[in-house]
């Protein structure tokens, strides 16, 4: 296996992770092709206009967890890259007792002293956990059977970072709440029900988990990670322009990029992979295969279960891929009006989610099989630094709305208006009179995002971060070092080590580690 | 069928610990020692009189035993084929219909799950019979295929009739046609009005067919059969598992779960068996399309051979019950004896073992330590053991077409 794999490569997807990948092979010396099926390059990542005049960030809209050691590989910043001024979050409050909360300070009428100092010191703790854990995310996952030089050090580096990069008694604390929920730890340190409820969203968004979940914890040190070295903001003209930069870099960097491309097939001959066949029949031979798509697409349906072991294939397919949020974008003549917030502060990322115990009964209705009656909604009005985004006066409202369930019991197509029109009344509550400006909208079910997007499921993270999907096992152990049991091909993507979000790592990641098996060759 | 009530498999009385089979009503009638033991869950005969007089059935007359607990499942559906020829090692894309063949299957790290047989029983339809319940993992290699996969292990019933007169008995239970019939072919034909499939397969090395049927129409085969002995034309004698035994290990069939721990089962690193080390190695085609393990079993394939089932021949006649063996007297330990027999025919004491290999390379001597008892006291001794690479005992009657008759 770590015989040099010749020949062009072709990159099954145009996400941001398989742009990222793309441009260090290129730049390795390899000849790229990457092959998208959408119309657009950025997956995940892109902007789209969804009424005449009107564009929005067509999934992810916040960007947070962008990578520096990859913006600096790529030279992101010196390809126009403008990701936006760092916003804040803000907690809404009916009474109008919101709360401001930045990476080092929480402010808020309503909040005590306690909390105020509390907040400080609890990001401090938990960014320092987050950051000890970067060894191990920057880097393939360790084998831990047969492990090679490199997963010895990568676990020695991660003892290291954990021992002394924390020292002996947060280390203790580490290890006592890493595997608990947020709901606990969060009740032992802050009092503010608000403040609590919003933190907890970091904890659990994107995934089929409540903050009474285990490991939320975990979940929300991914999350904590990626914001300890990226501010979070809203990129001007959308998240498609990060994605347009980074195809700039690729293609600079020698990447053909070919769009409205579906892949129907990757070809595997004696146990490798040779190729792809495109949708409309075409062939494309290649040495080397990466999939950006998520894994139950890469296995199932491009290469397909009879070409793998039987007990490969069905790990992939028990994988829990189901997305449970939903994307709202309106189109509107008007700002809402939030009582207490000024123009600059719409423009933030806003959060309803009043105490942990509306997300967890948000939550509780996704176990069963129903959208959240109450959901936890995030909100952006990207069009308030952006106006290019909207006809002059016009604004457009980005809104993640969980829980949606992809599996719906009643099933999405009844209840599509519904869903949305529950969105928006919630909404109304903070902002009276703001629904009566809006002029068109779209809302995207993860049953949607799985038809436009080509994700299984429509999952955020291409597959639940949960602890048995995560590290050595994800997607499933098998294939959780970017290769695969089939030889010249590779997983490049959110459904690879370290999971989702707009963060590049995983494409980083996956270049490494080809280039490190002699693919640069 | 008549007055008889139609004994229906899987609708037992729940407190009944062991199924009757089909045949149970004359099992039972047969079966003067009332030694029983579970086969898959059906009540089996151990013996039936004495293990010599059935072993002699098979060896020098006509043996039946009752083989409906058999693992059974029926594999329809486009990909009926592609399904089969991903999960076994064999190439079975060539198999016609009326055909049957030996296959193995492995789990994904190339280590068996277990053996059986193949029938390819019309135009893609098949029968896949196993050792072990594999239903669970059909199912699981099926995803991706339009199969449909049915266990019929009740819905069947069958019997095997072997030995050197199986044929003329059953020509004269009134079967007509069967003397075309080659080995691993399989005929539909009508008995007294019911359908039955023959196929010419057995697990006994020498001449026999296996005889399918409704359960409803079990006992009519099986009176059917023994009425040839009634009427005094033959001998033919229900036997039981601990005959079927001896003659397995004389012919050199393998018996996962027994000679080797099959793969699901294995619980420790290093104690499941690939085909090669079980002597399948010739059941594993790399040039056919994807199969479960192949690529574990190439690898395996470039490395020297780490240890090996082998068909042991022991000198005396002290059994080498679960014996240690070692590469000279008071040696090196190299392996354990798994099954062994007394060989009547042969006059040999014969064993399947398990032995590690060197470098690739067998022992050049293999000692077994054999622990015996002597009017109830503990002798030991040692063994020279041969290995052989042949089956011990395998009739050139067995693969004859038209067979002798008698
Ligand atoms: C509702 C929602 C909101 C989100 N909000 C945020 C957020 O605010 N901030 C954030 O950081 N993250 C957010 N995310 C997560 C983020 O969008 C994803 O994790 C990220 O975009 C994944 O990037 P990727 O490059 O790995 O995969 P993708 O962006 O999914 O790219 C994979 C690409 O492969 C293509 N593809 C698939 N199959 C084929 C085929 N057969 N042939 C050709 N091409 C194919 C797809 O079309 C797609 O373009 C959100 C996700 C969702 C669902």
């Amino acid at each position: 296996m770590t015989s040099a794999i010749k020949g062009p490569v072709v990159i099954v997807g145009g996400g941001h992770n398989g742009l990222v990948c793309a441009s260090y092979l290129a730049m390795a010396g390899r000849q790229v092709q990457i092959l998208e099926a959408r119309d657009t390059i950025g997956g995940g990542a892109s902007t789209t206009s969804f009424a005449p005049g009107y564009s929005v960030s067509g999934l992810a809209h916040i960007l947070h967890s962008l990578n520096p050691k990859v913006c600096k590989d790529l030279k992101l910043s010196s390809a126009g890259v403008s990701r936006g001024a760092a916003i804040d979050t803000i907690a809404l409050d009916k009474g109008g007792q919101h709360l401001t909360l930045r990476a080092n300070a929480v402010s808020g009428d309503g909040l005590s002293q306690s909390d105020i100092d509390a907040y400080t010191d609890f990001k401090e703790e938990f960014r320092r956990y987050a950051r000890a854990l970067e060894p191990l995310l920057m880097n393939k996952p360790p084998r831990l059977k047969d492990m090679d030089r490199k997963d010895k050090f990568t676990l020695a580096k991660l003892g290291w970072s954990l021992r002394f990069g924390l020292g002996a008694s947060s280390m203790r604390e580490f290890l006592r709440v890493g595997g608990i929920n947020i709901y606990d730890v969060l009740n032992e340190v802050f009092d503010s029900p608000l403040l609590k409820g919003v933190i907890a969203v970091d904890a659990v968004m994107g995934n089929h988990m409540g903050p009474r979940t285990p490991t939320t914890v975990l979940t929300y040190l991914n999350r904590l990670w990626g914001e300890s070295h990226c501010p979070q903001s809203i990129p001007p003209g959308g998240m498609g322009q990060v994605t347009k930069a980074l195809a700039e870099v690729a293609g600079k960097a020698g990447v053909s990029i070919r769009t409205g491309t579906k892949v129907a097939q990757i070809l595997v001959e004696e146990g490798r992979a040779t190729g792809v066949q495109l949708e409309s029949g075409e062939r494309i031979d290649a040495g080397l295969v990466i999939s950006n798509a998520d894994a139950k697409t890469t296995f199932l349906d491009l290469v397909g279960a009879p070409q793998l072991d039987a007990m490969f294939a069905k790990r992939i397919h028990t994988t829990r891929t189901e997305g449970n949020v939903a994307k709202l974008h309106l189109a509107m003549s008007a700002l809402p009006g939030i009582d207490g917030l000024s123009t600059e502060q719409l423009g933030q990322r806003l959060l309803i989610a009043p105490d942990m115990r509306y997300v967890e009964h948000a939550f509780n209705h996704a176990k069963y099989g129903e959208y959240s009656q109450q959901p936890v909604l995030e909100i952006t009005i990207p069009s308030i630094a952006d106006p290019s985004l909207a006809p002059a006066g016009h604004h457009v409202m980005s809104i993640s709305a969980s829980f949606a369930p992809y599996s719906l019991r009643a099933g999405w197509d009844k209840h599509h208006t519904v869903f949305a029109d529950l969105i928006i009344a919630l909404i109304e509550e903070y902002a009276p009179g703001f629904s009566a400006g809006i002029v068109a909208r779209e809302l995207l079910t993860p049953v949607d995002i799985e038809t436009q997007y080509n994700i299984t499921g429509g999952h955020w993270h291409h597959g639940e971060m949960t602890i048995d999907q995560s590290f050595m096992m994800r997607p499933v152990h098998g294939t959780a070092q970017y290769d695969t049991p089939i030889s010249g091909l590779f997983l490049c993507g959110a459904a690879a080590h370290p999971g989702g979000g707009v963060t590049g790592v995983p494409g980083h990641n996956a270049a490494k580690r080809i280039l490190a098996m002699g693919g640069g060759l | 069928m008549g007055s008889q009530p139609r004994q229906q498999a899987g609708e037992h009385d729940f407190r009944q610990v062991l199924q009757p089979s089909p045949f149970h009503a004359r099992v039972e009638e047969h079966n003067l020692v009332k030694n029983w033991m579970s086969w898959n869950g059906y009540q089996t005969a151990r013996t039936y009189d004495t293990l010599a007089s059935e072993y002699f059935a098979i060896r020098s007359s006509c043996s039946v035993m009752d083989m409906t607990p058999m693992e059974k499942y029926r594999i329809t559906g486009p990909d009926a084929l592609k399904f089969l020829n991903r999960l076994v090692t064999r190439d079975i894309s060539g198999l016609k219909p009326n055909r049957v063949t030996y296959v193995v299957w492995c789990n994904d790290d190339g280590k068996v799950l277990d053996d059986g047989t193949i029938f390819h029983l019309n135009s893609g339809e098949y029968r896949l019979c196993s050792q072990h319940h594999q239903l669970d993992w059909l199912l699981i290699s099926s995803l991706g295929m339009d199969v449909t996969i049915e266990e019929e292990t009740h819905e069947v019933a069958a019997i095997s009739v072997q030995g050197p007169t199986a044929c003329s008995v059953l020509v004269a239970a009134g079967f007509t046609d069967l003397s075309e019939l080659k080995p691993f072919s399989i005929s539909h034909t009508l008995l007294n009005g019911f359908e039955v499939m023959i196929s010419r397969t057995g697990y006994t090395g020498d001449l026999g067919y296996e005889l399918w049927v409704d359960p409803g129409n079990a006992l009519a085969l099986w009176d059917a059969v023994f009425g040839v002995a009634q009427r005094g034309l033959y001998d033919v004698r229900a036997i039981g598992l601990g005959a079927l035994e001896m003659v397995r290990i004389e012919a050199g069939f393998i018996m996962p779960g027994d000679d080797f721990n099959t793969a699901e089962v294995t619980v420790r690193a290093g104690h499941d068996r690939s085909p090669f080390e079980v002597g399948l190695g010739w059941l594993v085609n790399f040039d056919k399309p994807h199969f479960t393990g192949k690529q574990a079993l190439l690898r395996e394939k470039n490395q020297p051979i780490k240890r090996r089932l082998v068909k042991l021949s022991v000198e005396g006649n002290k059994a080498p019950a679960d014996s240690f063996l070692y590469d000279s007297k008071k040696g090196r330990r190299i392996g354990t004896v798994k099954v062994h027999t007394w060989s009547p025919i042969l006059k040999a004491n014969l064993a399947t073992a398990d032995i590690e290999y060197r470098n690739g390379v067998a022992p050049a001597q293999i000692w077994a330590e054999i622990y015996y008892q002597k009017e109830l006291e503990w002798q030991a001794t040692w063994a020279q053991c041969t290995v052989s690479t042949e089956p011990f005992w395998s009739h050139p009657r067995r693969l004859t077409t038209p067979p002798e008759r008698y």
